[in-house]
């Protein structure tokens, strides 16, 4: 028997007991297919019988069409203090210090990419050709800032310098300055920006547009009949998981919306606005007049110059500093234009350090046209994150970086489903990370993790982008096109008439009313 | 039959069953994350602790290396999975398939004081799947079966 076995193989090379024991385990291939193809349909019918109750979001980003960047703008800034050298890097300049520190974190740490972000950030094709401060120090800065056009470190070369203006007007009425970017404490926003938009020149204005009522209606008279571009700076407006949100509303998902929060909560001295003094700042260096501007006169104070925000004579307090940040992503969610009714509550219930603003605050603002009212709840004494949340009838979303839609649990629309268990009220029926693809249906645990923890967001897709450089970038492509930028004079309208009725309603402890047909606050 | 031990019928058939459910593992784990379109290590790589944290993590950084690192990984584990299933060129699946598990077991070591952000599905302590699963491969390696069973048999019996 043996020797046929040999024989056979010398003619064939394997006997079938061969063939039997080498192919024994393939079985096991067609057992696995089946399974895997089982697996896939229960995941795709899963998916389509949610997707039976809404249409998902365009599985595209916008994609805005790339404006040729054929002339140069050239840019004066008003104002280096925090803000400003911020604005200055998303627009491509950062000061030689700046970029050597970064240079040597990026050594120290491989996962700190901040430097290689910078270098690879797009090329605006602006330049700064002039810039002001009243603190000489950081008038000197803004001016090294802005002549390291190749982004370099210690091995910089100087080009040629921006004119360095204490007055604004000065640099406003400089013929080499097409735009100007206005990062001031807020009781200098609108008066500069009127004066820009006078003398033609395009504005870049950091939050909140204005400091008193009054000015609100100015500025806006004021871009309106000059037509320049005018760009207030929300930078929010460029975070992606916002457009998806507003794409959810739209499709109904979420049902009847009638309450939103939206929350802040900080709690180191810096997010409480105790910003550190400079060691060289002394009545000799900071030019106190043009600081106190329209604001009641007070003799020079250091805390009262570096630490701005802690006082109504030059703020708008959390309502103006970061309620407006909150608002204006529900406001480009929701579309809800200015409320028709605030009250606000709160106090300085934890910084007893001389400031007249409150560290803790609650505004409520009502939209009688949607039934809904917006929570807007502060602390400047807890860092416990809350995030922002739209409810409504049938589900509600959660909107950060990243975005998650579950469904209620007590939802009519949804119903049906919840009671087959398609739909489990404990797991999002809808989910979006940034730099990701698509937006989809199902989601699992692990992705729920990391999207909640933005971390996706900063690694996937290849870059991060800074959404100030996307702001600045459209302000400028604007600028170019003769476009509309996303937050432009009417939002930042709406934006400051809100901010104002919360402010005013704790103010005054009572109830603001907007008048609509006459536009005014009452 | 030179180099085919003699094992029994039961040892044989035992450790060809083990060699089919470790590779239909690796075979899921790989096509589960091929037919995913957003499936990345990255977020597996970032959440990497233990003395060879800072390596992992700067893999997920590079956009260009984390191209590679989930084309290798998802291609790995299918073929690894394969290769154990059919028992074709088994000594290399076993060990690449020991190669991979090691780097997620060193990547993230069940080590007291150290915590994932990724919650397990059970509770370990040094000793995890990863680590049982390699010293499961290690055996398959020591006591080959795919010479009598798998198509290697065609390749190493001329």
């Amino acid at each position: 028997m043996s020797e046929n076995i040999e024989k056979n193989k010398e003619t064939t090379g394997f006997s079938r007991r061969d063939a039997v024991k080498g192919l024994a385990t393939v079985p096991v291939l067609g057992a696995f297919a089946i399974a895997f193809y089982r697996k896939r349909k229960h995941a795709r019918q899963l998916r389509n019988s949610i997707l039976e109750s809404f249409s998902l979001p365009s599985e595209q980003t916008e994609i805005i069409e790339e404006v040729p960047k054929t002339r140069k703008i050239r840019l004066g800034i008003i104002g280096f203090g925090i803000r400003g050298p911020q604005i200055a890097k998303a627009a491509g300049f950062l000061h030689p210090e700046n970029v050597e520190s970064m240079k040597k974190d990026a050594k120290a740490n491989s996962a700190d990419t901040r430097y290689q972000e910078f270098i690879e950030q797009e090329d605006l094709n602006v330049e700064i050709t002039a810039v002001c401060d009243i603190f000489t120090v950081y008038a000197k800065r803004a001016q090294e800032t802005g002549s390291n056009i190749e982004r370099k470190g210690r091995d910089h070369k100087s080009s040629a310098l921006p004119v360095i203006y204490n007055d604004y007007r000065e640099l406003i009425a400089d013929t080499n300055v097409d735009a100007v970017i206005i990062a001031t404490p807020d009781h200098w926003h609108a008066p500069m920006a009127i004066e820009a938009a006078r003398a033609g020149k395009h504005v870049y204005c950091e939050k909140p547009m204005s400091w008193s009522v009054e000015e609100t209606y100015e500025l806006r008279k004021a871009i309106r009949e000059s037509g320049i571009v005018f760009q207030l700076g929300h930078q929010g407006r460029q975070t992606e998981a916002y457009n998806k949100a507003r794409e959810v509303v739209k499709n109904n998902v979420l049902g009847s919306v009638n309450l939103v929060e939206v929350t802040t909560n900080r709690n180191t001295p810096n997010g409480a606005w105790v910003y550190p003094i400079h060691p060289q700042a002394s009545p000799e260096t900071i030019d106190w007049k043009k600081f106190i501007g329209q604001a009641p006169w007070h003799d020079f104070s250091l805390e009262r110059f570096f630490r701005w925000r802690c006082w109504w004579d030059y703020s708008t307090g959390l309502s103006g500093d970061l309620l407006t940040h909150e608002y204006d992503a529900m406001n480009q969610i929701l579309g809800l234009g200015i409320p028709d009714k605030a009250v606000s509550s709160g106090g300085i219930y934890h910084f007893k350090d001389g400031r007249t603003v409150p560290d803790v605050l609650q505004t409520v603002f009502e939209f009688d046209e949607y039934d809904l009212a917006m929570l807007y709840s502060a602390t400047l004494a807890s860092s416990k994150s809350r995030g922002k949340v739209i409810m409504g009838h049938d589900g509600y979303m959660e909107v950060g970086s990243s975005l998650t839609v579950y469904a209620d649990r007590n939802s009519t629309r949804y119903n049906e489903k919840l009671k087959n268990g398609i739909i489990d009220p404990s797991i999002p029926i809808l989910s979006f990370v940034p730099g990701r693809k698509s937006i989809d249906a199902v989601t699992s645990a692990t992705e729920q993790y990391f999207a909640g923890r933005g971390l996706l967001y900063t690694y996937r897709g290849g870059k991060r982008v800074d959404t100030t450089h996307l702001h600045v970038k459209e302000w400028l492509d604007c600028i170019r096109s003769g476009g509309v930028p996303s937050c432009n004079i009417d939002q930042g309208f709406q934006e400051a008439i809100t901010a104002h009725m919360g402010t005013i309603a704790y103010r005054e402890g009572r109830r603001v009313y907007w008048d609509r047909e006459n536009e005014k606050i009452v | 039959m030179t180099g085919v031990t003699n094992y029994s019928n039961r040892q044989l058939t035992l450790l060809v069953v083990l060699r089919v459910l470790i590779g239909w593992h690796f075979l899921y784990e790989g096509l589960s994350k091929l037919v995913n379109p957003d499936w990345s290590s990255v977020a597996f790589l970032l959440d990497s602790q233990g003395f060879l944290s800072s390596f992992f993590q700067s893999l997920a950084t590079n956009p260009d290396v984390l191209k590679i690192v989930d084309f290798l990984n998802i291609w790995g584990l299918i073929l690894i999975g394969l290769g154990l299933i059919l028992g074709l060129f088994s000594r290399l699946s076993i060990i690449a398939g020991m190669l991979l598990l090691g780097m997620y077991y060193i990547s993230h070591p069940p080590l007291v004081g150290l915590s994932y952000s990724v919650p397990s599905e059970g509770a370990y302590l040094w000793v995890n799947k990863n680590l049982i699963e390699i010293a499961a491969l290690a055996v398959l390696l020591v006591f080959p079966s795919w010479k009598q069973i798998g198509l290697d048999r065609f390749i190493f019996n001329r």
